[in-house]
């Protein structure tokens, strides 16, 4: 039991800090609670399985097809209907979630109700030590830090990271300085969407596809990014593990826990924020207290 | 006579001048009169359940509209009322008129439980700290299915009233007594302060007062409200179930208030009876109805983002420069000062 936390655990925890980081980074650089956000996470799982079994593309051209028709759709979301409207902030809110509705009815009408598999892209398991761990688990692992890995190193080395950071800290100023602040939230969009995608397409495999299949993982990236701090990328992976291991732990250990996975996970968020009400690496800004 | 005459000129002078309140008027007469024009029990139906949302809707509205404490899990409040009231009217046999008000005070007590946790949170912080009491007390409904009626919920629960139409005037009456409540509220001593704590906390602390207290109060009365509404639902529906603890629940309060204008309560209500319907008539084409109601309030929201009622209202009345009285859109002069309108 105690492996199979272990590797649920971690699995888990991968995929959640996935999207948790892709969430806070467009909250961060565009102040936008994205609550569509686990709806592309969504889409490109639902993207794979079209592109993957119906139109039976081999999967090294379904699965960068995918993600990249998922991220220009939010880039073009984003253009759309959030950028014209960005200082109405709670119109851009119920915009998102309204966006998340359409992309679940589509989905509803398009692949109907009904529950959906997508085969995994590599077979087979190794047991090390007696625990099974399929090669598909490794492999979402692998590509999930490598991802992370890369994001970080955009974030840190490069000049559209730079920009994303500044007009993180305070969008104003780094307009000023000259920069194209809408832009740079646009390609903050991208890299977050295409987390969220890239996400989607690995766990397509590992989870069952269906039209509602967005709204759990949201509940939980939403109390990762509070946890972890909003905004804060270290934070949010260290959220996403904290979270998971939690739900995975009481999965496995209580009776009922499958009801109780996401209360408990919620019931110890509410308690970091009642001791640290910024989270564990949130900070306030100054200009927003 | 001079009762009479009184009248009239208070008819023409502060409600024929302004087109929304000519809007506003026609509005509560046609919703008292509709059982005149029709025996229709569905549509009586459908416009009694928009009340009781518009209820709901419009307790957002006074505590995150208002006050600014944006909240994604309003329908904790909505949640145990309504169970408390199906309890209490299930298990004990009291009638509708005592369980109504325990269950609002349930909720009221709610608020408080919730207010005091979430008084150092702020902006994103709480909202999405308040999403997660609704989920949590679900997940307790889930485990103990024998005392909380589990998936299906609690139902077998007395009728409102005998009469159909004694309901629906229960339902209709009540929200429009309440939403004035609300609206006098927000235009009271106590509403400015509320105002000022979402546009400066800070500032009002500084002034010498004590917003902890003031934003305790606003959880307190959004959360009477919507266990009001809470109440009445369950009643009306003659069941309680897990479904109005859900996200979405919480999520349908804000959608309504802002597509009909955040922060002024007759938004709110403008945007239930709206939505509300608009979601029942599409019920015709059943298989694209949630898409298009999505569509609908995504297309809304893109052209006026502060609302509809907000849009409106900016169209058809101006602000007279000089005296801040509002006009309608035609005048030349102001109707108070008769200062030139620009």
């Amino acid at each position: 039991m105690l492996s199979d936390i272990l590797v649920y655990g971690l699995m888990n925890g991968a995929v959640y800090a996935m999207l948790a980081v892709g969430f806070s980074l467009i909250f961060g650089a565009a102040r936008i609670i994205n609550l569509a956000h686990t709806a592309f996470f969504m889409l490109a799982a639902y993207a794979v399985f079209y592109f993957g079994t119906s139109m039976a593309f081999h999967p090294i051209i379904a699965i960068p097809l995918s993600i990249v028709i998922v991220t220009l759709i939010g880039v073009f979301v984003y253009y759309v209907f959030m950028e014209p409207i960005r200082e109405h902030e709670t119109a851009v809110l119920i915009i998102t979630v309204a966006v998340a509705l359409v992309f679940q009815e589509l989905i509803l009408i398009i692949f109907g109700g009904h529950y959906r598999g997508v085969s995994s892209i590599v077979s087979g398991y190794i047991s090390p030590m007696g625990i099974r761990i399929s090669y598909q688990y490794l492999l979402t692992i692998g590509v999930v830090s490598l991802s992370l890995v890369a994001v970080w190193l955009v974030l840190m080395k490069t000049r559209l990271g730079v920009a994303i950071r500044s007009s993180a800290q305070d969008r104003e100023v780094a307009n000023l300085m000259g920069m194209n602040v809408a832009r740079i939230a646009a390609a903050t969009m991208a890299i977050s969407v295409g987390l969220a995608a890239i996400a989607g397409v690995m766990v397509a495999p590992l989870y069952t596809l269906e039209p509602h299949m967005w709204l759990d993982p949201l509940v939980l990236v939403l109390a990762i990014v509070i946890l972890g701090g909003l905004g804060s990328i270290k934070g949010s992976f260290i959220g996403a593990m904290i979270l998971a291991f939690i739900e995975v732990t009481v999965v496995f250990t209580m009776p009922g826990g499958s009801f109780l996975k996401v209360a408990i996970a919620l019931a110890i968020m509410l308690v970091i924020l009642v001791v640290r009400p910024e989270g564990l690496y949130g900070v306030y800004m100054e200009g927003e207290r | 006579m001079a009762v009479i005459r009184m009248s009239m000129r208070y008819i023409r002078n502060e409600i024929l001048v302004l087109p929304t309140r000519v809007i506003a008027v026609v509005f509560v007469l046609a919703l008292l009169l509709m059982p005149l024009l029709t025996q229709d029990m569905y549509i009586l139906r459908i416009l009694a359940i928009a009340s009781i949302f518009a209820i709901f809707a419009a307790s957002w509205d006074l505590l995150s509209g208002f006050v600014g404490q944006v909240s994604f899990g309003h329908a904790l409040f909505f949640g145990v009322a309504a169970y408390t009231t199906a309890l209490l009217n299930l298990r004990l046999g009291w009638p509708p008129f005592v369980t109504i008000p325990i269950g609002a005070l349930a909720a009221v007590l709610v608020g408080l439980l919730v207010g005091i946790p979430c008084l150092r949170l702020k902006g994103p912080y709480l909202g999405l700290a308040t999403l997660a009491f609704p989920i949590m007390l679900m997940g307790i409904i889930f485990v103990f299915p024998g005392f909380f009626g589990g998936e299906l919920g609690i139902s077998g629960i007395t009728r409102l009233a005998s009469l159909r139409i004694h309901e629906y005037y229960i339902a209709v009456v009540l929200m429009l007594v309440l939403c004035y409540i609300m609206w006098k509220i927000t235009d009271s001593k106590i509403g400015i302060i509320f105002h000022a704590i979402r546009e400066d906390e800070i500032a009002v602390r500084a002034s010498g007062i004590n917003t902890i207290k003031f934003k305790l109060l606003a959880f307190c009365l959004s959360g009477l409200f919507a266990g009001i509404a809470g109440g009445l639902y369950t009643h009306f529906l003659r069941i309680a179930g897990p479904s109005m603890l859900a996200v979405l629940m919480s999520f349908q309060a804000i959608i309504w208030t802002i597509f009909g204008g955040i922060a002024t309560i007759y938004g709110a209500v403008v945007g239930v009876f709206i939505l509300f319907p608009t979601l029942e008539v599409l019920r015709a084409a059943s298989e694209y109805r949630m898409l298009i109601f999505a569509l609908i309030v995504l297309m809304v929201l893109r052209v006026m983002p502060e609302g509809i009622t907000t849009f409106i209202r900016d169209k058809l009345e101006r602000e007279c420069p000089r005296c801040k009285v509002r006009n309608a859109f035609n005048r030349k002069e102001c109707r108070v000062c008769y200062s030139e309108m620009r």
